[in-house]
This record gives structure tokens, C-alpha cells and sequence, in this order.
């Protein structure tokens, strides 16, 4: 349904909703100004509050704490894949007691809240005498245990919403089990799961930010909370800057995914069309293209 | 393990509410509303909840907003939820046949009724897996407020393993409790999938 359909009317509806268009703006408008007089009226706008913001060190200070969020959410995505990929292919292999363990792992480590796995690895890691892991690691290591589950639920449905007869002929033109999912399913299956993967990813950079109840790891939340430690009257100013921060990395990564989605499915359906006129084997092939681009 | 309930029930009725509303914004006529939705989706969703949170509860005092640190945390919840929830409806709403809008229009419906009899409570059906995944993921994220010390299950987890220093029992029974929180609200959505699911 295009959602024009809602409201595609003719000249006295148009009328109704240019005027509703004006009242709302105008009410959004007083909104936006009430909020403002309301910092406004405590002080918020006073120079000095924001100051900070002009010093060069406050912004290495700042950046500094986005690269180490950078940084740590980025080793525990790549890991968090790489153990996924792993749980995945347990929970659809051919061993039974292979599939339960992973299946456990899986279902326990979704239920549990990532703060609580952070608490923890930081608190159990001393006793087994690796007290001395920086900060860092005890973030990567929760974050791993975590999305690590969650992606390997992603990767299987991937691999599950493919079609059977994709495997059923790789395995026709000779291709072992392991050379099937490599060079045929895998393949296939990242592009389809391509939007919920960089969704994934994204929560996961935002939840890096959990970090800061360590008290120890100086990823951005926790470098803008510390502005206000450091000069108690910014201390608003210090949450926004950091909000702001985020926002703009985000949105910039999700618009970037939403891009390379568009273009990868553009490719995938154009070369599957290709192969589509073609012998299985040619299929195949167009598979086992796909499975080096570059 | 009670406060971690309250939590998430009253932060997903808020959600509910936060995300109706919204998602109505985005599809409407009124192109003020559409973007004051979309910035308020996009700004939300983009940013930690944690800092949401810690925006709430240390920095809206300073203009005079003050709240206990349970409301804000319902408050935050509730209004980071709404933004993904709101996000689920608009796609169920799009997922309703076109031709279901066209008859509803026929007969004379305007846009708040034939939204409100015709097609939410269609994409409502559509969109009870999404939001049943994220009442779990509530459940999950209210974990937060145990960093503003509310004493919610993670908090209390904490507070034992300080007392106690027997991380690995304390803090799986914790797991445990969230556990039996979230396996039966996920086998109650299911059960809600099939009860409301449109028969062909």
C-alpha cells in the first residue's frame, strides 16, 4: 500500500490539511520554543556553559572517547560474527549433540540483559586470576557473548530462508558439505540477512556505551559524563554533545547500510536472473561468483 | 525481580501509547507531524539508551524537571521502545492491502477513522511478532536503571555480589530470573500470534 493512499483527496480535504499542516507547525514551533525559554530561563544558553566546547582539547578529550567506543565495538563485531557464524552451523548441523549445546547457548545468551553479562565478566574474571584484562576486553568479551547469540539466530535464518534446492544442487554437482555452505548457502544467505545484520550492529555500537558503569572504560558516554564532573555547570551541555555525537554516527552508518543494501540486492537479482535461463550448474556457478567478490 | 516487572509492563504500555501515536504522525497528511515523527524515530533510536537515560535523570533536573529515578526510567523506556514500535506499526500499515484503504475511503471514512477502524487493527495483527520481540528486548534493557541504582533484578544481582562475592551463583540466578520473565511472555506472544492471526 503506498502510503498517498491514506489521504488522496480532492480540493476541500486539501484545504483541511494545508490548515491542520499550519496549526501543527505552529505547535510544534511553541513546543520547540517552550523547551527553549525553559533552558533558556535556568541559564543553559550562558556562554561560559558551553565555553568548554571551544577548547580544542575538549573535543580531543570527546573524540577520544568515540574512538574507544569505535574500537571496541568494532573488535566485538567482528568476533561476535566469527562466533555467530560458528553457533549457527552448530544449530544446523548434522550432530545432534552439537545442535543442543549451541541451542543452549544461544537461547540462554539472547535472554539475559547485556548489562548483567558486563557486571559480570567484570566481577567474576579476578577470581579465575584475569584480573589484570583491561577494561577493554571485559567490554569486547560481554558484547561477544551477547551478539555473538543474537547473530547466530540472524546467520540461521539466513541460511534456513534459503531455498533447498540451492544445497540440493550444489550437492548434485558433487560439492561436499562444507563446500556447499561455503560456496553456495553462506553467500546467499549474508545478503539476505544483510538489513538485520547492520541493524544488529548498530545496537551493538550503541550498547558499547554500557560500558561506562565499569567506571573505567573511557569509551563517549562516559567522556561526556566526565565534562560534567570536570565543570559541574556544563553538565547538560556535556550529555548533548555526546548525544549528538552518537546520532551522527549512527545515522551516518545506517544510511551507508541501507546504500550497499540497495546496490548488493541490485547485483543479486540481476545475476540470479542471469542464471535462472541457464542449467542448474550454471546457478551454481553464479553461487560460487558470489562467494569471491573480490 | 517485582520492580524489573513493573518496569516493563508500564514502560511497554507507554511504548504502545508513544508508538501509536508516532507511527499515525508518520503516516498522516500533515507534513509538520510526518517530520516532527521521523526526527523524534531517527534522534531516538540513534542514541544509547543509557545516555537517554543518564540525560534524564542528572541533566533534565538542571531545568527543572525533576523525577524519581523509577519514573524516569519507565519514562525512558518507554519512549526509546516507542521509537522502534512505532517503527513495526508503520510497516504493518503499509502492509495492509491498498484495496482495504480504497473501500474504507469509498464508504466515506476520513483519515483518523479509516486508520482507526480499518487499518490499525489489521497491521496490528500483522505486528504482534515484532512487538512481542521487542517486549522481550524491554525486558532485557531495563536492566539499565540498575546504573541509577533502582534496585531492579540486575541491580539487586549487584548488590548481593558485592555482599556476597559469589559472582557466578548470583549472577546466573539473576539470569535465571530473567529468564522466567522473558520465556513466558515469548511463549504468551506466540500463543497472542495465532489467537489474532486473520483466517483464509
Amino acid at each position: 500500500m503506498s502510503e498517498g493512499a491514506l489521504y488522496d483527496v480532492g480540493p476541500r480535504a486539501r484545504r483541511r490539511i494545508q490548515v491542520a499542516s499550519v496549526v501543527a507547525a505552529v505547535l510544534l514551533v511553541l513546543l520547540g520554543w517552550v523547551a527553549v525559554a525553559r533552558l533558556a530561563a535556568k541559564g543553559q544558553f550562558e556562554g561560559d556553559r558551553w565555553a568548554l566546547f571551544t577548547r580544542s582539547e575538549v573535543w580531543t578529550y570527546l573524540l577520544g572517547g568515540l574512538g574507544n567506543t569505535l574500537r571496541a565495538a568494532l573488535t566485538a563485531m567482528v568476533l561476535a560474527c566469527v562466533l555467530g557464524a560458528l553457533l549457527a552451523l552448530g544449530r544446523i548441523s548434522l550432530t545432534r549433540p552439537v545442535r543442543w549445546a549451541t541451542g543452549t547457548y544461544v537461547e540462554v545468551f539472547r535472554a539475559v540483559p547485556l548489562l548483567l553479562l558486563i557486571f559480570f565478566v567484570d566481577r567474576a574474571l579476578p577470581r579465575y586470576g584475569l584480573g589484570w584484562l583491561p577494561a577493554f576486553w571485559i567490554v569486547v568479551i560481554a558484547l561477544v557473548a551477547y551478539n555473538g547469540a543474537v547473530l547466530g539466530e540472524i546467520f540461521r535464518a539466513g541460511i534456513l530462508s534459503l531455498d533447498r534446492g540451492q544445497r540440493e544442487a550444489a550437492y548434485a554437482v558433487g560439492l561436499s558439505y562444507w563446500q556447499a555452505m561455503l560456496l553456495v548457502v553462506i553467500p546467499q544467505a549474508v545478503l539476505r540477512m544483510l538489513p538485520a545484520l547492520v541493524s544488529q550492529l548498530i545496537t551493538l555500537l550503541k550498547d558499547t556505551s554500557l560500558a561506562f558503569v565499569l567506571g573505567r572504560f573511557d569509551e563517549l558516554l562516559r567522556r561526556g559524563e566526565q565534562i560534567g564532573q570536570i565543570e559541574p555547570r556544563s553538565l547538560l551541555q556535556g550529555y548533548f554533545v555526546a548525544a549528538l555525537m552518537f546520532v551522527v554516527v549512527n545515522l551516518t552508518l545506517s544510511r551507508l547500510a541501507r546504500r550497499l543494501e540497495l546496490r548488493q540486492r541490485r547485483r543479486y537479482r540481476s545475476a540470479s536472473i542471469a542464471g535462472g535461463e541457464d542449467l542448474t550448474v550454471l546457478e551454481v556457478e553464479g553461487g560460487a561468483r558470489l562467494a569471491v567478490p573480490r | 525481580m517485582w520492580v524489573t516487572i513493573q518496569l516493563a509492563v508500564l514502560g511497554f504500555a507507554l511504548a504502545l501509547a508513544v508508538g501509536t501515536v508516532v507511527a499515525v504522525m508518520r503516516v498522516s497528511p500533515v507534513a509538520p507531524a510526518r517530520g516532527a515523527g521521523a526526527f523524534f524515530v531517527e534522534t531516538v533510536r540513534n542514541t544509547p539508551l543509557a545516555l537517554l537515560l543518564l540525560l534524564f535523570v542528572f541533566a533534565l533536573p538542571k531545568v527543572g524537571i525533576r523525577n524519581s529515578q523509577f519514573v524516569s526510567g519507565i519514562l525512558v523506556l518507554g519512549g526509546y521502545t516507542g521509537a522502534f514500535v512505532s517503527e513495526a506499526l508503520r510497516s504493518g500499515i503499509n502492509s495492509v492491502a491498498r484495496g482495504q484503504v480504497d473501500a474504507a475511503r469509498a464508504i466515506g471514512l476520513g483519515f483518523i477513522q479509516t486508520l482507526r477502524h480499518v487499518v490499525l487493527p489489521q497491521a496490528a495483527r500483522t505486528v504482534v511478532p515484532p512487538l512481542g520481540s521487542l517486549l522481550l528486548a524491554l525486558t532485557k534493557n531495563s536492566a539499565v536503571v540498575a546504573t541509577v541504582s533502582v534496585m531492579d533484578l540486575a541491580g539487586v544481582a549487584d548488590r548481593v555480589n558485592t555482599d556476597t562475592a559469589q559472582p557466578i551463583p548470583v549472577f546466573l540466578g539473576a539470569a535465571m530470573g530473567y529468564l522466567l520473565l522473558t520465556l513466558p511472555s515469548g511463549l504468551a506472544v506466540g500463543v497472542l500470534e495465532r489467537w489474532v492471526a486473520i483466517r483464509r
